[in-house]
């Protein structure tokens, strides 16, 4: 290993983890109801919506197909497993019959 | 899913092991990926090995994978890449608050290092159940650490005989993944708003602005939106 991806790697270990202990850090200084609680509160699900939206609109036919399907698989089972591989099953098919 | 959730820390830790296989199932799915293509990107294997332990953040690893010229490494553009990727972190340390205060310092700050977008997502899921505790997180989050790592090692090592893994649509996996952890956080039409916001904000910003700021102006925006429409309900409940 070259002193120079060593390098790089501790430096993304060290901000990663400063980023991790810091939220904590910030969160004590937040309270517990009110505006801040509820917007705190929505976090998670907007975290994730941003997260997967934009991968989906840049994805074709294909994979529009595919969360579709996966997003069905999770209403009816609440299995996250099933969701995830029907997703990626329905994405290896739709690929193939749309050959893209 | 619906065991009873036992208080007991031992207990925890192993209910957050078994809820979180699934998920540690589809995390292995990308690693794989991501193994693979840290091979043609040129990391050896001790290098694959000391970035998924240490860094432990998989689409910041993604990445710097664009960036890695080996033999003349861009050193700091790597670093601020993995600090602008991973700021999103920064909120879900911030909600696992209620979790870590209790404990002493340094053993909430070591739980820290285990916050990924998977653990810290199921783990509030539980804990608006009312059933997790900081044992269920730390089960999920080294569960998620061990099949990171062995996923990422494998694929490095099998890198060769995969040479495309958008063939087997193993690509996909990510997206499915956090679609299906985002569909099981629905708790009714409260959450409409903040969604459809959070999405739109980041999709205009991700053609606006390189690099994954896209995440933290979607959530930000989808979270506060979300925030203003609760308080404006409850103004008109006063009226």
């Amino acid at each position: 290993m070259s002193l120079d991806a060593l390098l790089a790697i501790l430096g993304m270990a060290a901000v990663t983890y400063a980023i991790r202990a810091g939220g904590v850090a910030l969160a004590s200084r937040l309270p517990e109801t009110g505006f801040i609680a509820t917007w705190m509160r929505h976090l998670p699900g907007a975290v994730l919506a941003a997260l997967v939206a934009p991968a989906i609109l840049a994805g074709g036919p294909a994979e529009a197909i595919a969360a579709a399907t996966t997003a069905l698989i999770l209403v009816l089972s609440r299995n996250l497993f099933a969701a995830m591989a029907g997703g990626v099953l329905a994405v290896y098919l739709a690929r193939l019959a749309l050959g893209t | 899913m619906h065991a009873p959730a036992p208080h007991h820390g031992r207990d925890q830790f192993w209910l957050g092991i078994r809820m979180f296989t699934p998920v540690a199932i589809s995390i292995a799915a990308y690693g794989l990926v991501w193994g693979v293509l840290a091979g043609q990107a040129g990391l050896s294997v001790a290098e694959v090995a000391l970035m998924s332990g240490l860094v432990f953040a998989g689409s910041s690893q993604f990445v710097v994978l664009d960036m890695w010229m080996p033999g003349s490494l861009p050193i700091a553009s790597i670093v601020i890449a993995t600090a602008i990727v991973n700021l999103r972190i920064l909120l879900m340390s911030a909600t696992l608050r209620p979790l870590l205060a209790p404990l002493p310092r340094w053993r909430a700050l070591g739980a820290t290092f285990f916050v990924t977008d998977e653990s810290w997502a199921m783990t509030m899921t539980e804990i608006r159940k009312g059933g997790a505790g900081v044992a269920f997180f730390l089960g999920t989050g080294v569960l998620s650490w061990l099949a990171w790592m062995l996923s990422t090692l494998t694929g490095r090592v099998l890198g060769a005989f995969i040479d495309d893994p958008a063939r087997y649509g193993l690509d996909f996996a990510f997206t499915a993944t956090f679609l299906a952890l985002l569909l099981g956080m629905w708790k009714g039409r409260g959450d409409l708003v903040p969604w459809i916001v959070a999405a739109l904000a980041a999709i205009a910003t991700s053609r606006l602005v390189d690099g994954n700021w896209y995440i933290i102006v979607g959530g930000l925006a989808g979270s506060l939106a979300g925030a203003v429409a609760e308080w404006l309900k409850e103004r008109r409940h006063v009226a």
